[in-house]
């Protein structure tokens, strides 16, 4: 199978070329997308990609498969090549590259950074723990499961144009994951931060971002509690 | 947060509400006159004109004429600040940025001026 690569060294490349590697593949198996880069890595040592625990959680080998974004360890073979088809792999759109499908993440890093990534709450802490009932807890879920692997950011063309001031679909989703939680009380400082015309409401709602996270989740409607939020406390 | 903005009402939710609340009204407008027109089809000049002699048109049609403007100023905002940034034109952005939008609020407000002109001018 012919897998295409997107190769680039800033250092040494003029600009960006896509190189052809030739892959044997087990016929019996549905390998995944990592693996099927391991093996033209054999083929070509010199590709460079960042993975790390092969199994979806860590969210380092994000990249762009065959035109969508995706993690490429828990990406099946045969979701994203036709039969005969070819592989093709480039880097998460929108960000710098460092090095063939490496990417700097700083600016996604720095977005997660401004809405204040912990809980705050000024009162007396209790003996233990602050506790929350069962239905406090669930209004987290579909919120804290984000592994921050910025495959929805970077194909959002709101983040594309404004990266520097646009908190994108990954921030927004841990922005509402702590206006959500009742052990937070800085409701009114969080979203004082966020009623400017970039943070949030660049957000035109195409839902990019839910149709490829890797995890299922939905910032759009995070983005839409936030909204709502906004309005409540503005009005 | 972002600070220094120029866009209508230096927040974003108060933009995202006039976007809206602007819209509803172009929305009506647009209906009333298609409305007009479906009544009467045969209408004449005379009989058009005289649906903007009341009262009570002249201001639908004002409000409307702003809600247009105020509406047009934050899209235009909007595109300008999406599509002309310096990843796009590089350090001369902020030139031409600010002289799109320039000549987006002086053709705004010719349009405001103009259109008051044609309702409540002779």
């Amino acid at each position: 199978m012919l897998v295409s690569i997107y190769r680039y060294n800033p250092d040494t490349d003029e600009k960006p070329i896509m190189q052809d590697v030739e892959v044997q593949l087990p016929e019996d198996k549905d390998l995944m997308v990592l693996d099927v880069l391991a093996l033209a890595k054999q083929q070509d040592p010199s590709v460079v990609y960042r993975r790390s625990c092969r199994e979806g959680v860590c969210g380092s080998d994000g990249m762009n498969i065959n035109g969508n974004n995706g993690l490429a360890c828990i990406t099946p073979m045969s979701s994203v090549v036709k039969p005969g088809g070819k592989l093709v792999l480039r880097p998460l759109p929108g960000l710098p590259v460092i090095r063939d499908l490496v990417v700097d993440m700083s600016i996604f890093y720095k977005q997660y950074e401004k809405i204040k990534p912990y809980l705050i709450n000024d009162t007396a802490p209790p003996a233990i723990e602050r506790l929350q009932s069962p239905e406090d807890r669930a209004k987290l879920d579909g919120l804290y499961e984000c592994i921050l692997c910025a495959c929805c950011s970077t194909n959002c063309p709101s983040f594309w144009w404004n990266p520097d001031k646009f908190i994108g679909p990954a921030g927004l989703l841990q922005a509402y994951r702590f206006l959500a939680d009742t052990r937070d009380t800085a409701d009114v400082e969080r979203l004082a931060g966020l009623d400017d015309p970039f943070s949030v409401f660049r957000c035109r709602g195409i839902m990019n971002c839910v149709a490829v996270c890797p995890k299922g989740l939905n910032p759009t409607r995070a983005i839409g509690h936030i909204r709502s939020m906004l309005i409540q406390q503005g009005t | 947060m972002v600070t220094n903005v120029t866009n209508l009402g230096r927040s974003g939710l108060y933009d995202w509400i006039v976007q809206r609340f602007s819209a509803v009204i172009l929305a009506a407008y647009s209906l009333c006159i298609l409305a007009s027109f479906v009544m009467n089809p045969d209408m004449n000049f005379e009989q058009w004109s005289s649906i903007f002699e009341n009262n009570a048109m002249r201001f639908f049609s004002i409000i409307t004429l702003l809600a247009l403007c105020a509406h047009a100023w934050i899209g235009m905002w909007t595109i300008s600040t999406d599509y002309m940034t310096s990843l796009q034109l590089g350090s001369s952005a902020t030139f031409f940025r600010i002289m799109f939008q320039a000549g987006c609020v002086l053709l705004i407000a010719v349009y405001l001026l103009w259109g008051i002109q044609i309702f409540w001018g002779n």
